[in-house]
């Protein structure tokens, strides 16, 4: 049964969009699933992601967003990270590591009584910057930190 | 699948801090098996969604470059104790999935 379900929703998968929606929909309750956007995780450039995200690139550097990540990471496969905003009105955060094959780790949508506050562990292939996008207002900030990584994560 | 959720929501300083831990391997489809030879297919989490009282106080989207037995901690505002916190999540394996139900102590 399972299996059959699998080949089923596969194949609606490869139609339209309103078709994966009604297969979701009567097969397993998790239309929510659809709003995973498949193009910013597959992006392989940060302005990439940030434009499956948010339809946009635009961000303008703010050093009001907080990142807290290690200078040097030793085991790139589990990077702490903690993205914390004082601008008003949060109401998203995505966080990315800029040399991933796809930089985009993930994104949180934010109710307005959550805080500018998320914190994660994430995987970062090498050095490089772990950026932070934060929607406040209906406009983009962002902001980044190196972090060095001695040992990869994506290889295993 | 069942208990991969580890939860703990606690009222400190006026705001409800929500920290949690996710059995999951987190596979990123990119690592091969070092004895075949073959890719490892992705299998990870893409979404997580945390109701406080049966309202979305947090969804997540997430990548396979979050870590192996995720992390997550937030906070939000407007809850009290004995208020309930639902966490579930599911993965891009269709029809895996787990949720918990837990109380903000």
């Amino acid at each position: 049964m399972s299996m059959k379900r699998r080949v089923f929703l596969k194949g609606t998968l490869a139609a339209s969009t309103v078709g994966v929606l009604a297969g979701a929909g009567l097969l397993a309750p998790r239309a929510v699933l659809a709003a995973w956007p498949k193009s910013a995780f597959d992006a392989t450039s940060v302005d990439g992601a940030l434009n499956g995200v948010y339809g946009s690139s635009g961000a303008a550097d703010s050093n009001s967003i907080t990142i807290k990540a290690p200078d040097i990471a030793e085991n790139g496969a589990v990077v702490p990270v903690t993205v914390e905003s004082s601008l008003p009105g949060v109401d998203s955060i995505t966080i990315m590591s800029a040399s991933n094959v796809n930089p985009m780790a993930a994104s949180f949508s934010l109710a307005a009584g959550t805080a500018a506050y998320v914190s994660t562990r994430i995987k970062m292939a090498k050095t490089s910057d772990v950026v932070a996008v934060v929607k406040s207002g209906g406009k983009l900030y962002k902001a980044a930190k190196n972090v060095k990584v001695t040992i990869g994560g994506c290889g295993g | 699948m069942g208990n991969t959720i580890k939860a703990r929501a606690k009222i400190e300083g006026g705001e409800c801090v929500v920290k949690m831990l996710i059995s999951h391997p987190m596979e990123t489809g990119q690592r091969k098996d070092k004895k075949t030879g073959k890719k490892i297919p992705a299998h990870f989490i893409q979404e997580v969604t945390c109701d406080h009282n049966g309202k979305v106080a947090l969804s997540a989207q997430w990548g396979p470059a979050i870590s192996k037995n995720p992390y997550l901690s937030f906070k939000f505002s407007g809850a009290k104790s004995g208020d309930t916190l639902k966490i579930s999540w599911a993965d891009n394996n269709q029809g895996e999935s787990d949720s918990l139900e837990t109380k903000i102590r």
